[in-house]
């Protein structure tokens, strides 16, 4: 995912997430409406979970929304702690 | 949904902050050194005895203190302290204790990541790992009182009036793809060439529609020793090199939790009748960092795995690390809040004139 040149438009699709948008588009919405997208790079929704649509608002990690087939063995696999256990862990 | 009516950037009334009260030998040492009485000269083995006797220290209130108002050095000074004090050996080698007994304590405390395929992956996987408890920010949504919203403004305004300052050290330190995304990541953070769009100037805003004080550290003596050790995470990780990678993964981890949090306190906000000035931060956040996270978790923390492989489990470790001191602040703050009392160490209205 290397940025555009200035100008040249790219659009990248990100496994399970968004379509990341760089360079120079016009963005409307279903009206016709001009969008600000407030920001030189955006993130357009794929899901069609999004309450912000057309951007992206994270919302795909919650409805499970899967553009790649999950992987049988874990993504990440941790080293055993050999003194302490971890500590309570929440959200934000 | 912008609101970029102008806002007054009054840097120069918003730092230095000054020096809080101490919590300890350690900070209260730490503190007359910065004020520069000679007699108290910083004695390394203090601060290493100070370490080894710790209980738990990450929630230490000493030695977080003493370890913030050090590194706040290298950020936006301390009132009347001598910025030279910020490369004088003495107090460096003072820190180098407190900075090796907290990155012992952390090593101790999180299990070494490793990613099996790429490191994107992994870090979206160990981001789904750790939601796993109910958060501060649903509280937010949907029980929280106003002065309780005050008081999460209060923990977070000692990371966040300097958003993005302390992933900023990584910039020289990178190259090529990952350089490009760190800084396409900072600039929005920073507002685009637009300072009342700076993140950090937008909370200032939301603090004040609080009818709180937006001065740096104005808070210094309420937040708890975990929202230091929150900070000081970022600064261990940011200011040393070696440690690079480290700090990409804590700025990968935190954008990634981020989007959904940040439309539940923008919700919570919409319910106790606080209007879209007020919410104004946490609706920016919604979207910034939905682009944010795919930067950071691909662009940034993929493109320096396949660039220095050997960086790969330090980013899988600052990411972890995010996870967990910040997990563990808000999950206090939440149980305290849900007990029906205050996360801070004394009521608001004691702020200091």
């Amino acid at each position: 995912m290397t940025g555009a040149g200035a100008g040249a438009p790219s659009v990248v699709a990100c496994p399970n997430g968004p379509l990341i948008v760089r360079g120079d588009v016009e963005i409307r919405d279903e009206r016709g409406e001009l969008l600000d997208p407030h920001r030189r790079t955006v993130a357009l929704c794929r899901c069609g979970a999004s309450a912000i649509r057309p951007f992206c608002d994270g919302s795909h990690k919650l409805t499970g929304f899967r553009t790649v087939r999950p992987e049988r063995e874990p993504a990440v696999v941790y080293d055993e702690l050999t003194r302490l256990e971890p500590g309570p862990r929440g959200r934000r | 949904m912008t609101i970029s009516a102008p806002v007054p950037v009054r840097t120069g009334e918003r730092w230095p902050m000054r020096l809080p009260e101490p919590r300890g030998e350690v900070s209260g040492l730490v503190i007359e050194r910065l004020r520069g009485d000679v007699a108290s000269a910083l004695d390394p083995a203090v601060a290493a005895a100070a370490v080894r006797r710790s209980a738990d220290l990450l929630d230490d209130d000493d030695v977080q203190l003493a370890l913030f108002l050090l590194y706040e050095l290298h950020y936006g000074g301390l009132d009347g302290v001598d910025d030279a004090l910020e490369w004088e050996p003495e107090v460096l080698a003072f820190r180098r204790e407190l900075e090796r007994g907290y990155e012992a304590a952390l090593r101790a405390l999180i299990p070494q990541p490793h990613a099996t395929r790429d490191v994107p992956e992994a870090l979206f996987a160990l981001v789904e790992a750790a939601d796993d408890g109910p958060g501060l920010s649903s509280w937010v949504e949907t029980d929280a009182t106003a002065e309780q919203v005050r008081e999460v403004m209060v923990h977070r305004s000692i990371y966040t009036l300097k958003e993005a300052d302390p992933h900023s050290w990584a910039i020289p330190r990178l190259h090529g793809r990952a350089k490009s995304a760190l800084v396409e990541i900072q600039a929005d953070e920073y507002g685009g060439g637009r300072p009342e769009r700076l993140h950090a100037e937008i909370f200032a805003k939301t603090m004040r529609e609080l009818d709180l004080d937006d001065r740096y550290g104005a808070y210094a003596d309420h937040v708890p020793a975990l929202v230091y050790a929150s900070m000081n995470l970022m600064s261990l990780l940011g200011l040393q090199r070696r440690l690079r990678g480290a700090i990409a993964g804590h700025l990968a981890a935190y954008e990634m939790t981020s989007s959904i949090p940040c439309r539940a306190y923008a919700n919570g906000f919409r319910r106790l009748g606080l209007g879209d000035e007020a919410a104004d931060y946490f609706d920016e956040h919604v979207e910034a960092d939905a682009v944010h996270e795919q930067l950071a978790a691909r662009d940034l923390a993929g493109a320096l795995a396949d660039d220095e492989p050997d960086l790969a489990d330090d980013i899988l470790f600052g990411a972890s690390a995010c996870l967990t001191v910040d997990g563990r602040l808000w999950a206090s703050v939440r149980a305290a809040f849900e007990a029906g009392g205050s996360a801070l160490r004394k009521p608001l209205d004691e702020a200091r004139p």
